[in-house]
């Protein structure tokens, strides 16, 4: 086994590891530095519950190697809320009943809180028409097409688009 | 009433099974059969066992014996017997995950293959009756005579509907950490029941169930498939004991379509016989269904059809064939989700053979007692379902006519189908405690699986107390705390909060009797429900919905998109608002998924099912859900429990695939009897 | 997974040469496959060279009216690219309409043209697989293809190309630009991938240790009207049953020219030449368009249970054409 030594900035945190080249971001994240909101729900990149932002940007943290992300910047659902300060996508899960058993949720939260940057950005998604403003408040389509990457087996969807629409306001 | 645990679960402070924080643990890997059928005659370990970081393999070859082997499932390599491909043959153990993985595919398992049979027919040369189906109904029910009806009806359908196996898929994979400290074992499992959970696996480790602990705090969605310890407990537990050192496993997603449940396919005959009045003669539901070589599982498919309509002629029956499959287990109302989209489809073909509006078919044959015991029901209010959802949905003036409403490329329909789901309770207790702080505490072996039962007990306790909810909290999740049922059969709530009633209201009198006044070391009481169920009167006790659907079609693809969907729901009295709402809308969300898109394929050239994973058994999707909602009907039912409540978890799944095939035909006239509705079953 | 040697290539020449000290080298883009197959036990490279650092992360115009597209480039910033949707808006849609948002964010524009077959029989590696395994059988053939090829399959394999973003490329005449032991050289889609025949295990026409560097767009100025449309079997995030890139050059009510590629239908993105030369020259009319996706179909060779397909494929087309009159 080769095992190689990483950097990696974890919710503001300096973190310096030996991994092992096969081990995924999100397998060092939850089994080395006790980090264990990312979760697993495929290992294969079909269900998003394991979403985290990479140098600012959501990905399957399954699919991502460690090793190759040296010196990356990591935000994990533990680090989306300021202290005690809940994120607003956080509060409003919460307050949309945006989730039930609460598996699927840390991805969801991260993935939302990119999907709302890369909104800002003007990025378009397979619903966006020629004409359509991205502007402040995405409509359900928008949110629906862009969050397709986080399956919640539970049904929360109803509540998780409430809860990113009034997230986006 | 936000979810108590809600902070925890947006910030992922929320442990589930496989994080809690163990010094040394290690990691187990399942190795899995890939025949359907045989004995195993070698398990070579050697190259496994060779790899740096490698601490055991287990398999039939020098395992540890196990105290009860009743269950085949849990009776991991105690014989050299594959049963179904996938089964568990070996395990791996290893200090890290990837070591543990890479050993995994170093073991070589040489087998003696048998002839095997995968293949579930309407024909099935091997199809017998079971003694009772799930959990103890009767087999086949009878009445009058359905063939004669048939003949004499005014109207009639006689239709075979099809349902393909479905596998549950919570979200968390089922993962168990296992620790063991001077004999007693301790779990960390993801599963539905903590109390039911440890009798299972003290009894097969012959321990007695107080030296086996089993965690359960938080557990990402079950829907059945975590009803019972399955063998990821069990194996966690072997492993352990054999390094002794911690071990936790994750099943794989792609391994849960093996060994951790799934709902049988079903093959169902309906005959309905109907008058010129469009009264019912004839009722007849007759189920096929499959069960594995070495565990019953007989899914009560057709139990629902014994309650819904009057008739006088009328028969239910189910049939199993044992073929070399996984065992197929409990999912979100087995039986009645079936069960009832072969009887809801056939209900709205019977409307149309009728010339009657679907909704006015169903009223006209809502019984006043329940069709076959005769009971009385506890609270019945299909009708009031039928007519608030028509209201709210915008039901009156529908043209019957199907496939002539066009908007663009896509036709659109409107569908209808009702639902139901019995109302069980097991016996459960409960303690209730006041520190001197003034704070209360009740505990209860309960389980939140996603249910929101953390939250609901607290509301049940606050108002049993009279007390506001912010000094209570409800202690759930641990099989130290009083035993309690599984969260399962839609009884949770019923059965938990019935025990934390009865312990709130002795800490009450307890509390009269000190005057107010809390000692230092606090006041507990106690609650047990045993008594009060036993002496329950003779009801027919079900709850009741309607589901509307709104589909569109297009016309060149055949993709079917459900616009609108809406449940109206009787389930007596609603504890908690928020989270009740999230659970029938997620049944329905799941029915959706029935209807449209989820199907575990057998392949029948190897013996497993083929698309096991989350690209390929497609769940719905956020863009799959559009405009949903579910509403209730207060019901006030003095017959059920001391809350008032039916079971909500179940019935959202129920009538939600019939409501959209309805719609389906309403705006295409073609019915597509096999589900799911898949784009091939409607293009061209 | 196997345990293997992790090395991050700076360029090139650097990353051929790393790539060819070892025996079982493979190149690593964003991993979204590559390591989903390690995991399946389906890739066991013993080297993974990096090549996500290379400079081949920009989009450029070319000279000649083109862009040209680093492989390195992240789907997700080339489906937002300002000028691919200007220029080239069924190359963005293509890129939106495949796989997730964080799947995206990862995902290469070399690594998506590399990906591999979703076959359920491929993917699983306790079955025979003729793609993974030369010479063990395709169960597919005869089993469960309900979702796979239509067209050029042949009697060892029945798979399909997964990617989106390749159909929109096929489509516009994408060439693919290549470094290499053999040194640079340049190769046109379709032409990038082949089909199956007797070796199906290899599924494009890169030699060992090519590493694709870019991918250069033609100026094709009528495909500033040009568009991807997807059938799957859910709304989203799903592999396509049928999919259909096309652009469509009309003047005076003729069709001038037009660009038609399939996806899901192949061993590769299928260009649908057929139907692009009976079109040509045609009244733009939904007549015409039927009349020629007939004539691309009537090659089709359905398999026992996909033959639905056909009329799915035919009608997607014609729908999308008509969208572009």
């Amino acid at each position: 086994m080769e095992a190689i030594e990483i950097v990696l900035t974890v919710n503001g945190d300096e973190r310096r590891l030996a991994v092992d080249t096969r081990a995924s971001l999100l397998d060092v994240l939850r089994e080395r530095l006790g980090l264990t909101g990312a979760k697993k729900g495929c290992d294969h990149g079909q269900c998003g519950a394991c979403t985290v932002l990479l140098d600012g940007r959501r990905v399957n943290s399954c699919l991502a190697l460690a090793v190759a992300h040296q010196g990356a910047e990591v935000i994990t659902v533990e680090g989306l809320a300021d202290g005690d300060d809940l994120h607003p996508v956080q509060r409003a899960f919460i307050e949309e009943d945006g989730f039930q058993c609460g598996y699927c949720t840390p991805g969801q939260l991260c993935s939302a809180v990119g999907m709302l940057d890369e909104l800002k950005q003007g990025w378009p998604s397979a619903v966006t028409g020629d004409d359509d403003d991205l502007g402040d408040e995405p409509s359900d389509d928008e949110i629906r097409e862009r969050m397709n990457g986080n399956l919640c087996r539970c049904g929360a969807y109803a509540g998780i688009l409430a809860a990113i629409k009034e997230a986006s306001r | 009433m936000n979810r108590v645990e809600g902070v925890a679960k947006v910030t992922g402070q929320a442990r589930y099974a496989y994080e809690y924080p163990v010094e040394g643990v290690c990691h187990a890997v399942a190795v899995q059969a890939d025949i359907p059928r045989g004995e195993i005659i070698r398990v070579d370990a050697r190259e496994a066992l060779a790899l740096p970081g490698v601490l055991a393999v287990l398999s039939c070859e020098g395992a540890p014996e196990l105290a009860d082997t009743s269950d085949y499932e849990l009776a991991l390599f105690q014989s050299r017997t594959v049963a179904y491909r996938g089964q568990i043959v070996a395990a791996v153990v290893a200090e890290t995950l990837e070591i543990a993985r890479q050993a995994q595919r170093l073991i070589k398992v040489t087998y003696r293959p048998g002839e095997f049979d995968v293949r579930l027919t309407g024909t099935h040369p091997g199809l017998y009756r079971p003694d009772k189906v799930n959990p103890a109904y009767p087999t086949d029910t009878g009445q009058g005579d359905v063939e004669a009806a048939m003949a004499a009806a005014d109207s009639s359908v006689d239709v075979t509907y099809t349902t393909p196996a479905l596998h549950n898929n919570p979200m968390e994979p089922h993962a168990t950490l296992a620790l063991w400290e001077d004999g007693d074992l301790t779990l960390y499992d993801s599963i539905q029941g903590v109390s039911t959970g440890r009798d299972s696996v003290a009894k097969v480790f012959g321990l007695p169930p107080e030296q086996v602990r089993v965690h359960a705090p938080h557990v990402g969605g079950g829907f059945g498939a975590k009803g019972s310890p399955r063998p990821n407990a069990i194996l966690a537990a072997m492993c352990a004991r054999a390094i002794r050192r911690p071990v936790k496993l994750a099943v794989t997603r792609q391994q849960m379509f093996s060994f951790t449940g799934y709902r049988t396919p079903t093959i169902q005959r309906v005959r309905l016989a109907a008058d010129a009045g469009g009264l019912l003669t004839a009722v007849a539901h007759d189920v096929v269904e499959q069960t594995s070589r070495v565990t019953e599982f007989a899914e009560q498919t057709a139990i629902a059809t014994r309650i819904m309509y009057g008739a006088p002629n009328r028969g239910t029956s189910h049939r199993l064939a044992r073929l070399d499959v996984p065992t197929p287990s409990w999912m979100r109302a087995p039986g009645e989700c079936p069960g009832m989209y072969a009887l809801e489809s056939a209900m709205d073909e019977l409307a149309i053979e009728c010339g009657l509006d679907p909704i006015e078919l169903r009223i006209r044959n809502d019984p006043a007692t329940a069709p076959e015991s005769g009971k009385p029901f506890s609270s019945r209010n299909l009708v009031a379902c039928l007519r608030a959802g028509a209201e709210r949905f915008g039901w009156d003036g529908r043209d019957p006519r199907p496939g002539i409403r066009r908007e663009g490329r896509w036709l659109v329909g409107t569908g209808v189908a009702a639902s139901t789901y019995p109302v069980y309770r097991s016996p459960c207790r409960a303690t209730a405690r006041v520190g001197p702080d003034g704070r209360y505490t009740v505990a209860v072996a309960a389980t939140d699986i996603g249910t929101g039962a953390r939250t609901t007990l607290t509301l049940i306790a606050a108002a049993a107390l009279g007390v506001p909810v912010e000094r209570v909290t409800a202690e759930i999740g641990d099989s130290a705390l009083p035993p309690a049922p599984v969260a399962g059969g839609s009884m949770g709530t019923g059965s938990w909060g019935s025990a934390v009633v009865l312990a709130c209201r002795a800490l009450r009198r307890a509390l009269d009797e000190h005057a107010g006044a809390v000692p230092d070391t606090g006041i507990e009481a106690y609650g047990d429900t045993a008594e009060e169920l036993a002496g329950q009167q003779d009801f027919a006790r079900h709850a009741f919905g309607a589901q509307f659907a709104e589909v569109r079609v297009d016309t060149g693809t055949g993709e079917v998109r459900v616009s609108r969907l809406l449940g109206v729901f009787a389930a007596g009295r609603i504890i908690n608002p928020k989270t009740a709402r999230s659970q029938f809308i997620g049944g329905m969300t799941m029915g959706l998924g029935m209807a449209l898109m989820e199907e575990s394929v057998m392949d029948h050239e190897f013996g497993d099912y083929l698309n096991h994973d989350f690209a390929q058994y497609h769940v719905p999707t956020i863009a799959d859900i559009r405009d949903i909602d579910a509403v209730w009907i207060e019901e006030d039912d003095a017959h059920l429990n001391p809350m008032g409540s039916k079971g909500i978890g179940e019935i959202g799944i129920v009538g939600t695939a019939a409501a959209i095939g309805n719609a389906v035909h309403h705006a295409t006239g073609r019915r597509v009897r096999d589900l799911p509705i898949r784009i091939d079953r409607l293009v061209g | 997974m196997r345990p293997f040697v992790y090395r991050r290539a700076t360029d090139a020449q650097g990353a051929v040469a790393t790539f060819e000290a070892a025996p079982h080298a493979m190149y690593l883009g964003g991993g979204t496959n590559l390591v989903d197959l390690m995991r399946l036990g389906v890739a066991s490279p013993d080297l993974l060279v990096d090549v996500t650092g290379l400079p081949y992360d920009q989009v450029e115009e070319t000279p000649g009216g083109g862009l040209r597209i680093g492989a390195a480039v992240r789907n997700s910033d080339l489906a937002a690219d300002a000028a691919v949707r200007r220029s080239y808006p069924v190359l963005s849609q293509a890129l939106l309409a495949g796989a997730s948002g964080q799947l995206r964010n990862l995902a290469t524009v070399g690594g998506n043209l590399l990906q591999r077959t979703r076959c359920p029989y491929f993917q699983d590696v306790s079955k025979p697989c003729n793609k993974r395994d030369p010479g063990s059988g395709c169960p597919a053939r005869e089993g469960e293809h309900h979702n796979l090829a239509i067209f050029g399959h042949s009697a060892s394999c029945v798979a399909t190309h997964p990617s989106d973003m390749a159909v929109a490329m096929a489509a516009l005449g994408a060439v693919v630009h290549v470094e290499g032991p053999g040194g640079p050289r340049r190769i046109g889609m379709p032409g990038l991938h082949r089909l199956p025949g007797d070796t199906p295990e290899r599924d494009t026409v890169l030699e060992p240790g090519e590493l694709i560097v870019a991918v250069e767009l033609p100026a094709l100025p009528y495909a500033a009207r040009s568009r991807y449309r997807k059938v799957r079997e859910r709304a989203s995030f799903a592999f396509a049953v049928v999919a259909v890139a096309a652009a469509l050059d009309v003047a005076d009510g003729v069709v001038r020219d037009c660009r038609v590629a399939l996806g899901g239908v192949a061993h590769v993105p299928w260009r649908a030449e057929l139907l692009e030369t009976t079109l040509r020259g045609a009244p733009a009319t939904r007549e015409s368009f039927v009349v020629a996706a007939e004539a691309e179909f009537a090659q089709a060779r359905p398999l026992r249970d996909n033959a639905y397909k056909v009329p799915l494929a035919r009608n997607v087309i014609v729908g999308v054409l008509e969208e572009l009159l």
